[in-house]
């Protein structure tokens, strides 16, 4: 690869790193702050992706859409449709242990998948979505590339400064006590399930922008583009080793467990076709090896938690 | 249509089904109820069993004589996978070892994608025609199907109600610290447990695979609706994940009354939901976490 | 020389100390009751014999043997067996399984140590098939009595029994206690109603802020001024 080459893939990956970085501070803001164990971050972010997707695409025939709506229309949509799907699961689920809410995700991200396939008046089915627009879509290869990182970064930045001072704020402290110490919860009661519902759907929110810039980037969206479960783990995984409950954490845990995932996808793209299959789900048993071994030897991430006076939580 | 065709074409189907179910239901309701989590690799420790079943089957065994071989050996599989994985974590907060069985779930599936491939298999090749009972068609893998789990649950009730043993377990279901001051080895109760639902697991992937076909993604598929049949009858309740299977899945084959067929998975969801919304303890009254 | 001697025990769960000194003696066929206002250790202290906390300091001698720091698995095989406050029954298996769990870790002919359970509560022979989540608060009291007497203890610790029972199961739970007592088995126990737990048992102990207070036979402390002004409510 020459150095033209190499620039181009290092700002592709940077950008699907941005992207990635969203869904692991969404998931920061569930799982890091409060507690709340999300098991189907795929289906909000295709919730997200199809939402955006369908406001802004070119018209086409045989499908919802083409409204041609601007893009910020079709983001902040995104982060409403993903938004209101947590809602109503969050309602219900959060009076329990979060083993339910963990169930019913799982349950969510299935239907949602269930829905892209099969409603193709509204999401084109299995063809999926085209003509998707991206900002700055007109500029050559490269000036485009970089303008969309920089609007990729910047979303990141803003998500990460407003995840920040929440968490910095009163409300961000109460929820840590309330994940810390099960007990404190139930005695607050009502409070604490309006609090834990707030941070399950701001949470999904960002998922669901993320699968927006997901897709303005891709140009185009299909069920086959999100596997749910890998997705979902890939997500977890790089928030516990980036150090859940931090949030440059959760942002370094994106870089390094795609980073890993892409190279180890171009190294068993180079195996002779008879293990190419074997070497594609071996990787998968690795990504879950990989969780056991940070839950084991570094629960508490790359960079833990920062919490002045309180004993490490996880 | 014809009551005959309701029961044939509905009902039957939705009983064989729902006992299945049951069977993987009554799994998650024991590590609910003893352990204290939603143990996410159940679906996926199903497929295992059902593929373990397959490669006996290869080797020469019939079908149902490879099933309690490959509940033996998905029992052993189930302790060790507890003893690498999960145990660690018990003085950790439940929910990671909830976690962690997500990343158990991924590499059982990943090492039957490896082992065996993604293409469908079936134990056994040719079209099967149902007999004839007045009126009622059943084939002969249904029957023994349904008698497989009437046996199994008639054991495992046996087992809990009369052995020592199996009252270990309920006491530690019902009040682990009072089980602990009574002097129940918490160690042995849970490897108990763990090789218990995980001979239920194999019995329960291996049905699936006899009643239709087996590929590696079928366990995760089921997990749901086995979930939701747990939780339906009541967490803890072995009748309760009986009649919770039976429901899921006659509703399933319900469905497309009022669903199109392609929503037939959206039903354990629904019905999940509701029962949350409801009545949480489920029908038979069972724990809440 | 006393079955249970603690002398001078500190300690507490976390890293502060809850107790800080206590000393108490339980003798053969004696009943001792512990009391005390609210937050005074009284639970602390009673849980220290069982270890159920961390010890920091001094002993705890039972039956000649010293058993500070033991683990509770093993203080249920000498011969100490507890009853919790709450949650003290199987809720969701019958008064027999209750008993047989109590007696989980007896091997052999367990029809004596049955005969004398249901010899104590005649009142559970009839519901011996009932839940035990189902009966009312005094026999579930019962239930958890006869569980930890399952094992033959030769000391029983009962924290708060008659905590939210009417005024008549009470009396019935002391009376039981008595009975127990007579059966040739020594009772320590934790209680809120003073006043009445006083007046049955054999000997007290006052304590306060996690140190013994006052100690002497119940009506002796019954008839302490300072002790009746602390909490006996004049």
């Amino acid at each position: 690869m020459d150095l033209l080459g190499l620039a181009n893939y290092a700002v592709f990956m940077a950008i699907l790193i941005g992207i990635y970085a969203l869904l692991a501070l969404g998931l920061n803001i569930q799982w890091g702050f409060t507690g709340l164990f999300n098991a189907g971050i795929a289906g909000f972010f295709a919730v997200g992706a199809y939402a955006s997707a369908i406001l802004t695409s070119l018209p086409a025939s045989g499908r919802l859409g083409g409204y041609e709506l601007p893009l910020v229309v079709g983001w902040l949509a995104a982060m409403a449709a993903a938004a209101l799907i947590a809602w109503p699961i969050g309602k219900i689920c959060l009076r329990f242990r979060s083993d339910y809410l963990a169930i019913a995700t799982i349950g969510v991200a299935e239907i949602i998948r269930l829905v892209i396939r099969t409603e193709g008046w509204l999401t084109g089915g299995v063809r999926g979505v085209t003509g998707i627009p991206r900002p700055f879509g007109d500029l050559d290869y490269m000036p485009s590339q970089i303008a969309y990182l920089a609007i990729v970064a910047t979303l990141v930045l803003v998500a990460y400064l407003l995840v920040e001072r929440q968490v910095k704020s009163p409300w961000g402290r109460m929820m840590r006590a309330i994940r810390d110490n099960e007990l404190a919860a139930a005695a607050m009661g009502k409070q604490v399930e309006a609090r834990r519902l707030q941070a399950f759907v701001f949470g999904s929110a960002l998922m669901g922008l993320a699968g927006a810039l997901f897709v303005h980037f891709n140009r185009s969206v299909t069920p086959e583009a999100i596997d749910p479960m890998i997705a979902t783990f890939l997500i977890w995984i790089m928030l516990i080793l980036g150090g859940s409950g931090n949030n440059r954490g959760a942002i370094l845990g994106a870089a390094v467990i795609w980073i890993i995932w892409s190279v180890s996808e171009l190294l068993t793209d180079r195996l002779p076709t008879e293990v190419a299959v074997q070497a594609k789900y071996a990787r998968v048993f690795i990504i879950g090896l990989t969780l056991q071994l940070v839950l084991r030897f570094r629960p508490e991430g790359i960079l833990p938690e920062r919490q002045p006076g309180a004993p490490p939580h996880r | 249509m014809s009551f005959l065709e309701f029961l044939n074409f509905h009902l039957v189907p939705g009983i064989v089904l729902g006992s299945v179910y049951a069977v993987g239901a009554i799994g998650i309701t024991l590590v609910f109820g003893i352990l204290r989590f939603a143990h996410f690799a159940h679906g996926d420790m199903a497929t295992l069993g059902a593929f373990i079943a397959l490669a006996l089957v290869t080797a020469g065994l019939t079908p149902w004589a490879a099933l309690p071989v490959a509940m033996a050996a998905v029992a052993v599989v189930a302790i060790v996978v507890d003893k690498l994985f999960y145990d660690y974590l018990k003085a950790r907060p439940k929910i990671m070892t909830v976690m962690a069985s997500l990343g158990v779930a991924l590499m059982l599936r990943a090492v039957v994608q490896v082992v065996f491939g993604v293409d469908p298999r079936t134990y056994a090749t040719g079209i099967v025609r149902p007999d004839d009972y007045f009126g009622i068609l059943l084939r002969d893998r249904e029957l023994y199907t349904l008698a497989a789990v009437v046996l199994i649950v008639v054991g495992l009730t046996l087992f809990l109600r009369h052995s020592r043993w199996g009252k270990a377990m309920r006491a530690m279901s019902d009040n682990p610290d009072l089980a602990r001051l009574s002097g129940v080895d918490n160690r042995k109760v849970t490897m108990l447990t763990w090789a218990i639902v995980g001979a239920l697991c194999a019995a329960s992937g291996f049905m699936l695979g006899i009643n239709n076909e087996l590929q590696s993604m079928m366990g995760w598929q089921v997990l749901l609706p086995m979930f939701a049949a747990a939780i339906l009858g009541g967490v803890g309740r072995v009748e309760g994940a009986v009649l919770g299977g039976l429901i899921v899945g006659v509703a399933e084959e319900m469905s497309i009354f009022i669903l199109p067929a392609q929503y037939k998975a959206a039903t354990a969801f629904v019905l999940l939901l509701l029962i949350l919304l409801v009545r949480p303890r489920g029908l038979l009254n069972g724990k809440v976490l | 020389m006393a079955l249970l001697d603690m002398k001078d025990v500190r300690g507490g769960y976390g890293d502060a100390d809850i107790l800080h000194g206590v000393s108490m003696t339980v003798g053969e066929r004696e009943i001792v009751v512990i009391v005390g206002p609210n937050g005074a250790g009284k639970s602390t202290a009673m849980k220290s014999v069982f270890g159920l906390l961390a010890i920091r300091g001094g002993h705890i001698v039972f039956d000649g043997e010293d058993i500070t720091a033991w683990a509770p698995d093993r203080i249920v095989q000498r011969g100490i067996c507890y009853v919790p406050q709450v949650d003290n029954v199987f809720r969701e298996m019958t008064v027999h399984e209750n008993f047989e769990m109590g007696a989980f870790l007896r091997r052999g002919d367990l029809s004596a140590a049955y005969d004398r359970v249901y010899g104590l509560f005649p009142d559970l022979k009839a519901k011996r098939k009932n839940l035990a989540g189902d009966l009312s608060g005094g026999q579930r009291q019962m239930v958890a009595m006869g569980r930890a007497l399952m094992l033959d203890p030769k000391l029983l610790l009962l924290d708060e029994p008659t905590a939210g029972l009417s005024p008549k199961y009470m009396e019935q739970i002391f009376q039981i206690t008595r009975d127990v007592r007579d059966a040739g088995v020594s009772i320590l126990l934790v209680e809120q109603h003073a006043k009445q737990a006083l007046a049955f048992c054999d000997r007290g102990y006052v304590l306060a802020t996690g140190a013994n207070r006052h100690e002497g036979t119940g009506q002796a402390l019954l008839a302490d001024r300072e002790v009746a002004e602390m909490f006996l409510g004049g």
